[in-house]
């Protein structure tokens, strides 16, 4: 794949994006950010944050933000997940595996409902 | 950490603490010499030689969140355990290159694992920074260089689907193309 021909992809791409925007007017967005220090990192972050991604890619979710912070202070709780949905509190959770990641992206993020057996007091 | 491409993940965050505009990712698979050479190359705020000498200690760290660092001591404890080094080239107000040098064959030597996943959460992570990665394996060369595609992209998000799909392909193709696989060998 050249990299010229990548580019014009990409250009069709984000004028798909800009027309599915116009139809769906965006009720609020949702963050979710991923501890990611030398102890998230060790603990699996990175595939927590992999298994974010790629639900948000398989379920075609657009209008999520993801982003990352370092070392929270919870190390023995790692992977540390935090979401916001709308203009709801900040929901922290812990111990969060890739499977656990896609559920609280199915369920918390698209469906509403925080999982709260698997939160933490942050 | 299992996989080097986790301490990479790890050293680059430093990077963007440090404040830095553009982040290099270098990966060296020298065959002929045997050696694979790791680095992060960036424009952050740098560090003085005092500093520099105190972030190899563990018990060393500018976070208040944990008494200790962690991140730099596990890397060089790595390299170190297999033939290798690690050296931190640092300027107050130019930027920090941290290069770890290992045998590649040797048999302690971690795995380079998901180079993919690391560029790809740091890209979408820390979309503010410029992310650039160089990987050699013998003569092949994969290239990857954010700025293009954020160019293209304009005000359409990392995170759209649509655009992950795309970024993921590029890095997975790319990396594929010229990793040669490590393969675990029982005799």
């Amino acid at each position: 794949m050249s990299t010229v021909k990548s580019l014009e992809d990409l250009k069709k791409i984000r004028e798909a994006a800009l027309e599915k925007r116009k139809l769906k007017a965006t009720s609020g967005q949702s963050q979710i950010t991923v501890a990611m220090g030398t102890c998230g990192i060790a603990a699996g972050a990175r595939d927590t944050m992999k298994a974010i991604l790629e639900t948000i890619e398989t379920q075609n979710l657009s209008g999520i933000i993801v982003s990352q912070t370092g070392c929270i202070g919870l190390c023995e709780k790692e992977p540390i997940v935090m979401v916001t949905v709308g203009e709801g509190e900040k929901v922290t959770y812990g111990k969060v595996n890739p499977d656990l990641a896609r559920r609280i992206v199915n369920e918390h993020v698209v469906g509403g409902k925080a999982l709260k057996e698997w939160t933490i007091p942050a | 950490m299992k996989e080097l491409s986790l301490h990479m993940l790890d050293i680059a965050e430093n990077s963007i603490a440090a404040g830095a505009r553009n982040v290099e990712l270098i990966v060296e698979e020298d065959l002929v010499n045997d050696r694979l050479r790791l680095g992060v190359i960036d424009d952050g705020c740098g560090m003085d030689a005092e500093i520099v000498a105190m972030v190899e200690n563990p018990f060393f760290t500018s976070r208040t969140t944990r008494k200790v660092g962690l991140g730099i001591p596990l890397l060089k404890a790595a390299a170190e355990a297999c033939q290798g080094s690690l050296e931190i080239a640092s300027t107050p107000g130019e930027g920090t290159r941290i290069w770890t040098e290992f045998q590649r064959s040797h048999i302690d030597r971690m795995p380079l694992g998901d180079l993919a996943g690391t560029m790809l959460t740091l890209c979408i992570s820390f979309p503010q920074a410029h992310w650039m990665l160089r990987y050699t394996v013998g003569d092949a060369v994969f290239e990857f260089d954010d700025q293009p595609i954020k160019d293209t992209l304009q005000d359409v998000p990392l995170t759209e689907p649509s655009v992950l799909a795309f970024i993921r392909g590029i890095l997975e193709e790319g990396i594929s193309g010229v990793r040669i696989p490590e393969t675990v060998q029982l005799c």
